[in-house]
């Protein structure tokens, strides 16, 4: 492709856009509300991710030591605790320390503060890499001579729970953006073969004197990639707006911070290239099937 | 040259056009081709432009066999090629001199090569003081004009002109038909399809009349040798 015929399409590209302006106007119009509905789902899937790893993260498992080590004996088991596959820390709790906190929870039980240190365990909190593996690693940890078998605290059920939740809403996500995606291609295809075929005599023109197909596709590939851009950029912007003016809201009313939102500075670039690629890939595979029907001349 | 041998076309809904078709057209000849509605003369224009396929036979243009031809090669034997229809087909949106800057970039030709060949082809036709203006500030007989300017472009060996004084009066007829005469002079090959029995008469050109599909005569004049 000559450096005049790069100048031509994009000219002409560019040309059309503003020239079929409403059509124009109606297919970015299309493209920001796609990409708005794909981007706020896509942010909530985020902040649900971000929301869920933080309750993993505190879905700890205890391993408690066999009573008839000493605490020198018991600490020396922490690199074998860390050896094992999928943990990922391993904190060292003393059985007076164990004691203590257990009567600071129930200070207002005078049952509870006359109990001995002795009654108390010493014991390993770990953190795991994957709580998926919890049932594995539990085993793992119990056939460590010093901790043994049934004492290793894990909360099998609530990791499972999280698993669940975390799977359902990432296939939810991911069918609502791929469905999403097609409905927006569709859409401003057809959008694009509205203004195509207005311009049907000049392609039939075109196709006489002797254009091949891709020299006739080129300008409409500009054009398509032209409305992706503009509407990508708009989309972002909006969405921009629209989750600063979520998170504010969240903030005021969530006076117990049980919602963790996930600031937009630390997404804006993520959330930038991926309204780019998928305004520019709607726009080009949009024009690319409004065309095609025109080029079986 | 063009050349079609045996050529059958029947289209999808079981219209038979073309039964047994064969013709010849020498370069640098001059042709009519004439025929009642329904012969076969629009079946055999889209042929020879690649729109359609024979369903059996052979066409060949201008060294192309069509039968069996690349998509990718359909543009480079339209390129070849200049066609003329009866309603002009010019962009009313562009000038004259955008018209045919339309058409020759959709051959990827550079503006060096479009500066120098559409005041040559304009010239050509009489239409150079006229490049500005927009096909509807221009009579029939002057787009028509414009369009053998247009088809001149690329400079084809041949010109396929389909009814190209359907819609113009005698006078403006007579200018055409010499107009391509003198193309034809320069050593383009012409075909032009037509009915209008006292136009075809007034030169003394080959003339192939169809007649359902088929060769009924070929020679001089409108009533030439019967096959």
């Amino acid at each position: 492709m000559g450096r005049h015929n790069v100048f031509y399409f994009a000219r002409e590209g560019a040309f059309n856009m503003f020239s079929h302006g409403f059509m124009s106007f109606a297919a970015i119009g299309i493209t920001v509300a796609c990409l708005l509905i794909m981007g706020t789902f896509s942010l909530v899937a985020v902040n649900a991710n971000a929301m869920l790893e933080e309750m993993e993260a505190q879905n700890q498992m205890l391993a408690f030591v066999d009573k008839s080590l000493s605490e020198v004996e018991a600490r020396a088991l922490e690199k074998k605790l860390m050896e094992v596959n999928n943990v990922a820390k391993v904190t060292f709790i003393s059985n007076e320390e164990a004691a203590a906190a257990f009567r600071s929870r129930y200070e207002d039980d005078e049952l509870f503060q006359g109990l001995p240190d002795e009654n108390f365990r010493h014991r390993f909190a770990v953190d795991l890499k994957d709580i998926g593996y919890m049932s594995k690693t539990k085993a793992a940890l119990e056939a460590i001579p010093g901790i043994g078998e049934g004492n290793v605290s894990a909360y099998e059920d609530e990791a499972a729970g999280f698993i669940t939740i975390r799977n359902v809403a990432g296939i939810v996500c991911v069918v609502l953006i791929a469905v999403l995606f097609v409905v927006s291609v569709f859409i401003i295809a057809n959008t694009i073969k509205l203004t195509t075929f207005d311009r049907r005599d000049e392609i039939a023109i075109m196709k006489m004197v002797g254009a091949t197909n891709g020299f006739i596709r080129w300008p409409f590939v500009y054009e398509g990639f032209l409305l992706g851009l503009f509407s990508a950029v708009t989309g972002f912007f909006l969405q921009w707006a629209l989750y600063e003016a979520v998170a504010r809201s969240v903030a005021t009313n969530d006076t117990i911070n049980l919602i963790t939102i996930v600031p937009f500075s630390d997404m804006w670039t993520n959330v930038a290239v991926i309204f780019a690629v998928a305004g520019m890939l709607i726009g080009v595979g949009g024009s690319l099937s409004a065309i095609r029907k025109f080029l079986q001349v | 040259m063009i050349r079609l041998t045996d050529v059958v076309k029947e289209y999808p809904n079981g219209t038979h056009a073309l039964n047994g078709l064969s013709m010849e057209i020498q370069d640098g000849e001059f042709v009519f081709m004439v025929g009642p509605s329904g012969s076969g003369k629009s079946t055999v224009i889209k042929l020879l432009i690649g729109e359609i396929e024979p369903s059996q036979g052979r066409v060949m243009v201008n060294g192309f066999s069509l039968r069996n031809i690349k998509e990718w090669q359909i543009p480079h034997m339209r390129r070849t090629v200049g066609v003329i229809f009866q309603d002009f087909r010019l962009i009313e949106h562009k000038s004259v001199y955008d018209n045919m800057v339309f058409a020759m970039r959709a051959v990827g030709a550079g503006p060096k090569e479009i500066k120098k060949r559409i005041p040559y082809c304009l010239h050509l036709v009489g239409l150079e003081s006229k490049s500005r203006r927009h096909p509807s500030e221009l009579s029939g007989g002057e787009q028509q004009r414009v369009a053998i300017a247009r088809a001149l472009l690329n400079n084809p060996s041949t010109i396929i002109a389909d009814e190209p004084t359907g819609n113009l009066d005698p006078a403006r007829s007579l200018e055409i038909m010499r107009l391509l005469e003198r193309i034809n002079a320069l050593g383009t090959t012409v075909l032009v399809v037509t009915h209008e029995k006292d136009l075809v008469n007034r030169f003394d050109k080959r003339v192939i009349m169809l007649e359902q599909g088929r060769v009924v005569s070929d020679g001089k004049g409108y009533y030439g040798r019967k096959i």
